[in-house]
C-alpha cells in the first residue's frame, strides 16, 4: 500500500452538460478513511494486488503475471540480457510467438525476405537460449499475440499482462491490467518479472442502453475515440462500463479494449463476469481448480461507491456504424455523415491537422462517406480477426461477389481461428465471394510482410490504425467493422450495413 | 544510457500535431535486430521521395535545419505504436530534446530510457517558440534538467515539469534494471507470499 491515507470519498457530484456527453465531475473528497475501507475500482484492486515495492517519490515496482513476446520488439531486449549476463527470471510466465513479420501465404515455403527471416529466427533462438515457450509458424496455435493469449487461456482476470506492443490493452477485456511497453521495459520484465510504473488515473467510459442493429463493438470504440480524441485517454487507465458494454460477447469486449491505446490510454479494461468465465472454461492454460479461480475473480469488479478520477457517459442509441475519414482513429464519423471540412473545426491546430489528413486521404471534405470507392478490403488484425468477426463478415458476404474493382483478403487472427473457420465452412463462403483466404498473422494491419497497399490505394480495413503509410506508403486506410468491410467489398464503396440484405 | 544535465542546441520546427511513431520510424525499418543505426530512417516517408532521394521541402532536410538537436513540435507527439525504435531513431539522428504541448504515454516513457528529454509546455508557450524559431536564424534553446528550465538568448524562459525520480535517473544515466535488482529481496518475498 502506498503513502498515507488519501482523500477518497466524493462529497458531491456535478453533472455538467458539455457538448455530446455528460461529464460527471468529481469534487475533491474531504474524508479520510483507511485504504482498506474505501471502495475500490477494478483498476485499484489490480494495482494494489501487484505492488512489490512502493516508495514516496519513486516509481512503484509492479509484479507482472504474464509477459507476451513477439519478434519485432524483443531482439534488443534479449541482447541486453546477454550483454549484462542476466537470465529470464520467470521463463514460465513468458510466452512468445512471431506474428508481425510472418508471410500469410503458404507456410511450407521459405520466408523470402532475408531480414524478416533473420528476425523470426532470432526470436526462436532467443527463446531456446532463455527457456521461453515459443509458438512457431508450424504450430496451429501460432497467431497474433493478442489473439492467442486469450485463446489458450493464458489471459485471465486479475492478472498484470505486458507485451512490447501497444495493443496489449486487448487483454484488459478479461478484467486484467494489460498494457504495452517499450523494448527497454521488455528487458526489465524479462530480467526482474516486474515493471517500474507511475500509477495512472482512472477514467470510466460508460455506455448506457443498447446499440441498434448493425452497430458493433468496433463502432462503439471508434465512436468513443471520436468523442474523446486520440489523446483524451492520455495518463488514464480506462474502464468501460454500462449496459451496452456488459451486453458484449468476450470477443467483442476484446475489440473494445484493443483500441484503448488509440485514445491514448495506458490500458483499458472491462470487469469480469459470467461471460468471461464461460469463455475461459476448458481452455488449455486456465487454472486447474477453475471454480476456485472464479470465486477469486468474482471479487475483482469495482466496489459499490468506488469512484473514478473522471467519468464520461454516452448513450448507445446515438452510435451508428463508424468510418474513419482521416489519418488518426479519432478522425471518424457515422456512415450516414459527410467527410468534414477543416473550417468545421474551431481549433487552429485541428484545422491544420484536418487539412493535412484530407490531402493525404485524397478527399476534399464534404463528400458522402457512402460515395467513397475502394480498391482494397482487409479483414484481419488483433482488433477484428477472431472467429466471431469472421462469422459476422461471412454472413454479410454470403451469396455475394466482391466487386470487380476491389481486391479483398481475410487474414484470421490465429491458426486456431483459421481452423475453426474452415470447420464451419467460412473459408468457402469467403472464397466463393472472391476474398483471398490467408494464413494467420498481422499482415496488412501494419504491412511489414508482403501484404501492403500501393501508393494511392484506398482500403476499408478492420484493423486499428489509419496512420499515414500504415498499410503501405501512400496507402489510404478507412477503419470499419468486419460487417462494414465485407459490405464495402461487395458494393465497391462504403454502404450503411444497417440497410444490408 | 547517456546522462543528461543541460543541453544547448539548434531548434528545428515540425509544425504537425499527433505525429505517430509509424511516421517517426516506419515499419520497414523495424526488422533490424540492433539498437543503433536507426537515425538515417527517421521520418522516412516524409523525408524521402518515392525514388528514395531527399525531399528538400521536409522541415528536417532544409539547409538551415542542419545540426539541429532540439525538435519543436505540436500536441500528442509519439502516439500509436509502442516501438522504442522511435526514440532510438530520434536519438541516433542527433536529437536530445523534444519540446511539445503533450506527448503520448509510452513514447514519453521510452524517451527517458534513451537519454532523450521530452519537455511539455503549454500550447501558448509552444506557439511563442514556433514564432521565435521562425524569426531568428539558427534559433537556439537551452534545456537545463537540473533547474527544469528552457531558455533562449532573447529573453524566453519557461519552467517545465518532470517527475523527480525520472529526472534523477536521467541526470545520472541510471540503469533501471540495476535499480530494481537492488530490491530483489522484495520480489522474492512477493513471489513467496503468492506461491
Ligand atoms: S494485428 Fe496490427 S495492431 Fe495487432 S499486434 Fe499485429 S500489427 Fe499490432
Amino acid at each position: 500500500m502506498q503513502g498515507s491515507p488519501r482523500c477518497i470519498a466524493a462529497v458531491g457530484t456535478v453533472y455538467a452538460s458539455t457538448g455530446p456527453f455528460v461529464e460527471v465531475l468529481k469534487l475533491e473528497g474531504r474524508f479520510d478513511m483507511s485504504e482498506a475501507a474505501h471502495p475500490r475500482t477494478l483498476f485499484e484492486k489490480l494495482w494494489d494486488n501487484h505492488v512489490v515495492h512502493a516508495e514516496e517519490g519513486r516509481q512503484t515496482i509492479l509484479y507482472i503475471d504474464l509477459h507476451l513476446v513477439h519478434e519485432v520488439t524483443s531482439p534488443q531486449a534479449f541482447e541486453g540480457l546477454r550483454l549484462a549476463g542476466r537470465q529470464v527470471r520467470r521463463p514460465e510466465l513468458t510466452i512468445a510467438t512471431a506474428d508481425h513479420n510472418v508471410p500469410t501465404s503458404d507456410r511450407s515455403l521459405p520466408i523470402l525476405d532475408p531480414i524478416s527471416k533473420q528476425q523470426i529466427d532470432t526470436l526462436s533462438n532467443n527463446c531456446k537460449e532463455f527457456g521461453v515457450k515459443y509458438y512457431d509458424l508450424n504450430d496451429v496455435r501460432q497467431g497474433i499475440v493478442h489473439v492467442i493469449g486469450p485463446e489458450m487461456g493464458y489471459t485471465q482476470p486479475g492478472m498484470t499482462i505486458v507485451c512490447g506492443d501497444s495493443h496489449t490493452s486487448t487483454h484488459g477485456a478479461f478484467g486484467a491490467l494489460a498494457f504495452g511497453i517499450g523494448t527497454s521495459e521488455v528487458e526489465h520484465v524479462l530480467a526482474t518479472q516486474t515493471l517500474l510504473q507511475y500509477k495512472p488515473k482512472t477514467l470510466e467510459l460508460r455506455v448506457d442502453g443498447q446499440v441498434g442493429r448493425g452497430v458493433t463493438a468496433k463502432d462503439i470504440v471508434l465512436y468513443l475515440i471520436g468523442q474523446i480524441s486520440t489523446s483524451g485517454g492520455t495518463g488514464y487507465c480506462v474502464e468501460y462500463t454500462g449496459e451496452a458494454i456488459r451486453a458484449l460477447t468476450m470477443e467483442n469486449r476484446m475489440t473494445v479494449c484493443n483500441m484503448s491505446i488509440e485514445a491514448g490510454a495506458r490500458a483499458g479494461m472491462i470487469a469480469p463476469d459470467e461471460v468471461t468465465y464461460e469463455y475461459l472454461k476448458g481452455r488449455e492454460f486456465v487454472p486447474a481448480d477453475f471454480d476456485a479461480a472464479v470465486a477469486k475473480w468474482r471479487k475483482l469488479p469495482s466496489d459499490e461507491g468506488a469512484t473514478y478520477d473522471k467519468s464520461l457517459v454516452y448513450d448507445a442509441a446515438n452510435i451508428a456504424p463508424q468510418i474513419t475519414w482521416g489519418t488518426n482513429p479519432g478522425q471518424v464519423t457515422s456512415v450516414d455523415k459527410k467527410v468534414p471540412m477543416p473550417a468545421e473545426f474551431s481549433d487552429e491546430t485541428e484545422q491544420k491537422t484536418t487539412a493535412l489528413a484530407l490531402e493525404y486521404m485524397g478527399l476534399n471534405g464534404g463528400e458522402s462517406l457512402t460515395d467513397i470507392k475502394l480498391d482494397r478490403v482487409f479483414i484481419g488484425s488483433c482488433t477484428n480477426a477472431r472467429i466471431e468477426d469472421l462469422r459476422a463478415a461471412a454472413a454479410v458476404a454470403k451469396g455475394h461477389k466482391v466487386a470487380g474493382s476491389v481486391s479483398a483478403m481475410v487474414v484470421p487472427g490465429s491458426g486456431q481461428v483459421k481452423k475453426q473457420a474452415e470447420e464451419e465452412g467460412l473459408d468457402q463462403v469467403f472464397k466463393e465471394a472472391g476474398f483471398d483466404w490467408r494464413e494467420a498473422g498481422c499482415s496488412m494491419c501494419l504491412a511489414m510482410n508482403p501484404d501492403k497497399l500501393d501508393p494511392g490505394e484506398r482500403c476499408a480495413s478492420t484493423s486499428n490504425r489509419n496512420f499515414e503509410g500504415r498499410q503501405g506508403k501512400g496507402g489510404r486506410t478507412h477503419l470499419v467493422s468486419p460487417e462494414m468491410a465485407a459490405a464495402a467489398a461487395v458494393a465497391g464503396h462504403f454502404v450503411d450495413v444497417r440497410e444490408w440484405n | 544510457m547517456n546522462a543528461f544535465t543541460t543541453h544547448a542546441g539548434k531548434v528545428v520546427s515540425l509544425d504537425r500535431a499527433n505525429v505517430d511513431t509509424d511516421q517517426i520510424i516506419p515499419k520497414q525499418f523495424l526488422k533490424r535486430i540492433e539498437r543503433t543505426g536507426f537515425g538515417e530512417f527517421l521520418f522516412w516517408d516524409w523525408a524521402r521521395r518515392d525514388d528514395g532521394t531527399l525531399n528538400m521541402a521536409f522541415e528536417l532536410n532544409r539547409p538551415e535545419a542542419a545540426g539541429a538537436s532540439i525538435l519543436l513540435t505540436r500536441r500528442n507527439f509519439g502516439s500509436g505504436s509502442s516501438r522504442e525504435h522511435a526514440p532510438w531513431a530520434l536519438e541516433d539522428y542527433g536529437f536530445r530534446v523534444i519540446v511539445a504541448p503533450s506527448f503520448a504515454d509510452i513514447f514519453y516513457n521510452n524517451c527517458f530510457k534513451n537519454g532523450l528529454l521530452p519537455i511539455p509546455l503549454s500550447e501558448e508557450q509552444i506557439e511563442e517558440l514556433f514564432q521565435r524559431a521562425a524569426k531568428h536564424e539558427g534559433y537556439q534553446l537551452t534545456a537545463d534538467l537540473e533547474k527544469q528550465t528552457l531558455t533562449d538568448e532573447h529573453g524566453f524562459t519557461a519552467s517545465f515539469e518532470v517527475e523527480p525520480f525520472r529526472r534523477h535517473c536521467l541526470m545520472n544515466g541510471l540503469d533501471d534494471i540495476a535499480l530494481t535488482l537492488e530490491q530483489v529481496d522484495k520480489i522474492d518475498a512477493f513471489e513467496a507470499a503468492r506461491a
